[in-house]
Formats: structure tokens, sequence, C-alpha cells
């Protein structure tokens, strides 16, 4: 603790003791075992003796097929599956939120509060409540889409290779929706009246208020969320675990990095766990997160214009 | 405000869409709740209508306590959760105190060291921590669990509390200073009693994913002793997979405790976030 005894000044014991303990945990759990991994993605087991290889193990992940193949599928899946989640989750959340900040709206609580209850559940019983209305032996999809007359278009999304995957994604968006709603909507809120009076003295209202004076105005918020939903994203793992498995079936479609971690670690059926090619996946899913986490605070945070009231 | 944010057709439109939006983020929870209490025919034969005198079954409900030991589950969930959540609590509100009320060389640099976890999963260190984990003999221990959960959220809570903790008055804590308090106990008497409400939005934020998170139990603790509810019920589910009665149950069961305490809560948590604590 750099705590400077400054000339006739003690050294003060009691910020140490405050902040000892957090320190001690966080850096012990998780830095240390972070720098760990990424230094045990470049040693490989050798007769029971870890031995320092380089870069081998990524040579082995993007060289050999056996690895390369199931990692760009991964990593191509990953990205579809944060596509989806920008492109649905944040025009419903702003959407959503828009209405609910709407002035004298009758009933705003009650639908803030249902519309978050999906974020609170785990994703085991999200993945398993899904993959049972989903499934073909209950029919409940293919009721519902009989009441709207489509019922020509049901299929076992999540059975189907071209489907699963597109289909998890918006079952993880029909979960998180909450959270951009609700931040977009606090946003929305801390727009101060003078600002939308301002507005409307120049007779701009409505659609053209919001896209003009609000929009402009939540941008911020707006990059908080994608910058979260990114991480969020690449180190999912629970929702496609619990609803397709470890194999991430039909046939690796809905294979995601966390998945791909999960089976290289432990190892799956016929696979051996490694450690050291987890650690190696690890560390490239900690280079992807990081560079998403920089793009985001070196290129747009700076860009975008911040108002202060 | 205009007449055009007020017009009827607006607020009619309004209002179709939320309740829409809140059919579709409610329709899966009902219908698991309403058919968890059928039969098996009930359940193929009308999915969609709530349970009759004639479909009304509680089978599905005496498999899951005969077969799981569920109660169990529950209570691992419970000490992990509560365990976790007095130490992040702890921790993160005595770290908060220091970086927002002390200035000290590396005040900045501390606060972003521990500001690092926010964007980094700690998923990332699983296979360093797996093994810290053996190499201390604490697999299979929710200690284990404890201590990760512990250290994934101190990162937030120390980033929000600190901005809480810069709001409260400096003449307060000078007062008690005068009056020869020392500076635990300004910061256990004084300062702790004022951040308690954004204590409890902080705690609701930590308590969500500690009770949802699989990963970690699936990892560190899938003994039988040790399950929690989460990893429980996902391989209940698993070996149930023909048997809906009891997996709808099982459904039903992890929702519920988890949707009371939501209502119990929902005020907190939406004012927290809608407070500005997540900036």
């Amino acid at each position: 603790m750099a705590v400077q005894a400054r000339p006739k000044r003690p050294f003060r014991w009691h910020i140490a003791v405050f902040l000892a303990p957090a320190v001690l945990v966080y850096t012990a759990i998780m830095i240390l075992p972070l720098a760990g991994t990424l230094q045990l993605s470049l040693f490989r087991n050798v007769d029971q003796h870890q031995v320092f290889v380089g870069l081998d193990n990524f040579r082995t992940l993007f060289g050999d097929p056996n690895w390369s193949v199931n990692f760009w599928n991964a990593l191509r899946n990953n990205v579809w599956f944060f596509i989806i989640h920008m492109l649905v989750q944040n025009p419903v959340g702003v959407l959503l939120a828009a209405l609910l900040s709407s002035p004298r709206l009758r009933f705003s609580a009650f639908y803030r509060t249902a519309i978050f209850v999906p974020t609170i559940l785990s994703f085991v019983i999200v993945g398993f409540a899904w993959k049972l209305i989903l499934s073909p032996l209950w029919g409940v999809a293919p009721h519902l889409m009989d009441i709207v007359g489509l019922r020509s278009l049901f299929t076992p999304w999540l059975g189907k290779e071209q489907y699963a995957l597109t289909a998890l994604s918006l079952i993880s968006v029909w979960q998180f929706i909450g959270i951009p709603m609700m931040l977009i909507y606090a946003a929305l809120l801390s727009i101060p009246d003078e600002v939308i009076e301002a507005a409307e003295c120049d007779g701009i209202t409505g659609l053209s208020q919001f896209w003009k004076i609000k929009l402009p105005l939540i941008l911020p918020s707006i990059g908080i969320i994608s910058i979260l939903t990114f991480v969020g994203n690449f180190n999912a793992f629970d929702l496609i675990y619990t609803a397709q498995g470890a194999l991430a079936g039909p046939n690796y479609s809905t294979d995601i990095l966390g998945t791909f971690l999960y089976r290289a670690f432990f190892g799956f059926q016929l696979q051996v766990g490694d450690p050291n090619m987890g650690a190696t996946i690890a560390t490239m899913m900690f280079l992807i997160i990081l560079g998403g986490v920089c793009v985001y605070l070196f290129l747009i945070q700076t860009r975008l214009r911040r108002y202060q009231f | 405000m205009s007449i055009a944010t007020r017009s009827l057709p607006r607020t009619i439109g309004a209002h179709a869409i939320l309740l829409t939006y809140t059919v579709i983020a409610l329709f899966p929870v009902v219908l698991v709740i309403m058919n968890s209490f059928k039969s098996r025919a009930g359940i193929f034969g009308a999915p969609l209508t709530p349970p009759t005198p004639k479909t009304f079954d509680l089978i599905g409900y005496t498999t899951v306590i005969g077969q799981g030991d569920f109660f169990h589950y529950f209570q691992n969930s419970l000490v992990v959760t509560v365990g976790s959540l007095f130490f992040v609590l702890l921790f993160g509100a005595m770290a908060a105190f220091a970086l927002s009320e002390y200035r000290f060389r590396g005040n900045t640099l501390m606060g972003l060291y521990l500001a690092l976890g926010i964007m980094i999963p700690i998923r990332l260190a699983t296979v360093a921590i797996l093994q810290l984990m053996v190499a201390s003999g604490l697999v299979n221990t929710l200690t284990a669990l404890i201590l990760v959960y512990t250290a994934q959220g101190l990162p937030l809570a120390v980033f929000i509390l600190s901005e809480f903790m810069k709001q409260v008055s400096d003449d307060l804590k000078n007062a008690g200073r005068i009056d020869g308090l020392s500076e635990y106990t300004i910061f256990f008497r004084l300062v702790v009693p004022l951040v308690r409400p954004s204590m409890a939005t902080v705690a609701v934020f930590t308590m969500i994913p500690i009770w949802n998170d699989l990963w970690f139990p699936l990892i560190l603790a899938p003994s039988e002793e040790t399950k929690t509810v989460t990893l429980g019920a996902q391989l209940f589910l698993g070996q149930f997979v023909t048997n809906w009665n009891a997996i709808l149950a099982a459904l039903s069961l992890a929702i519920l405790p988890v949707l009371v305490l939501y209502v119990i809560f929902s005020r907190q948590l939406i004012r927290g976030i809608t407070s500005g604590a997540v900036k």
C-alpha cells in the first residue's frame, strides 16, 4: 500500500486496514489466478511436468485442424450470438424504455416489474422452460402458431442446425431485455424537463423529439449496454449448457467460446481434458474481451458527447 | 407537456405494446407453474388452460420431493449466497470508504485496479482457480464458492459504494473526529448507517448472479453435499427428461423462491438501477 509517510504525518494504518481484506481476496482469488491462467497457456504437461513451450499451444489451437475448426466455429457462433443481441435487444429495449418513460403512463410500475422478471431467473430455468415450450412433443409452440395461422412455419428450432443458435440467442435476449430497458429508462428519466420544454417551444414533439433530442442524450447509456452485452456474450456458457448440453448440439452448431472452453478444460465423452489448452482458450477469450473493452474505452466512449446538466 | 404526447391513440398504442411484451415476458413462467399442478394427461391435452379439478394433480411435486434432495441444495445455495453477500458488503464498504475518504498516494491506481474486475469476468481465471482450490484442499467445499463469489462481487460493490460514500457529509465525519471517535467508529457508526440504502442495492445486484450461477458449482463443488440449487436442478432435469410432471414441478420450485424475493425487493432493485447507480 503506497501510503506516504509525509513529514510529521504518521503512517495511517487505518487506510491499510480498510483496504486490506478487499484487496487481498480480490488479488488472491481473481487477479493471481487470471495471471496464472494466462501463464499456463504457455506451458504444456509433459510426463507430469509443466514444460515451457512458448506459443506452441496457440499454434496447436490455430494450426491443428482438430482444434482450429472448433475454435473458429465457436468464435463465429459467438459473433452471431452477439449480433443478434445488438440487433434485437437494444432496439426493443429502447422502445420499451421510451414507452415506459412517457409521462403519466398508468401501470408503468407493473410493466417495469413484469418485464424484468425473466432477468432474475436462472439460466437453468430459462433454458429448460423454453426447451419444453419449443418442443414438438408438448406442442405449445405449434399450438400457439396455429392460433395466428402460422402453423406451417413451425419446426423444432432447437433441434435444427440452421436455426438452433438464432433461437438460443433470442431466448437469451428474452431473458436479458430487462437490463437495457432499465438503464435506458433511467437515462431517459434523467433528462431535465427544461430541455424537453425548450424542444417543445421550438415545435419539436413526438417522434422527431425522440430522434433529435432524447436519442442523442441516451447514446452513452446505449454504449455502456453494448459493452456489457459484449462482455456477457463472449463469456456466456450457462444457457447453451443447460439447453443443449456441453456438446452444444446439434452438431456443434450452438458451440460458443464458453462451452468450447469447458470441453477443452474438462474433457467430454471421448475427449480428454487438458488444462493447458483450456488456459489457451481462456487467454484468447481474455484478449477478445480486452480488445472489445479497449475499443469501447478509447474509440467509442471518447467520441460520445456527454451532457452535464 | 404537449398535447401530442397525451393523445388517446398514442396512449392506447403504448399500452398495447407494453402489454404485449409483458405477456411475452411472463408467458413461459406462468405456463410452467400452471402445468406443474396438472396430471400428465392434462399437461399434454390442454397445456394452455389452468388446472381444473379434473386435471389437478400434485404427482410432480411428490416425485421431486421424494427423489431429489432439494431442501439440502436449497440450504447450500442459501449459505453460499448469504456468506458471499456478507463479505462483499463488508469488505466492499471498507475499501470504498478508504478510497473515497482518504487521500493517499496510489488512491486512483488502487481504484482502477479494483475496477478491472467489472469488465474482465472471473470465469476466465477458472483453470488456475481450480488448481488453487485443489492445492488448498478446498474443492467440494462451500468455502471455495464463497471465496470466488466474494472476489467476483467486490469490484462492482467497491465502485458503486464509493460513489455513494462521496456524498456523505464531511462535516458529520469531522464532528465525529473532534469528539474523539476513531476512524473505525466513524466508519461503522456514522457512514455505514447512512449508506445502508445503497448497500441494499448492491446486495440485490450481487445476489442474483451468485444464486443463479452454474459454472463455479459445476467446476468447484459438484459433490452431493455441496450442490447448489441451480446445479441440483440442472442434474435433476437431466435425469428426468421424460417425466414431465417432475420437470415442471422442479422448475416451479426453483422459480418460486426467486420470484417471491424479487416481488419483495423489486422496488429496491429498480430504484437502485434508476437512481443512476450504474453509470
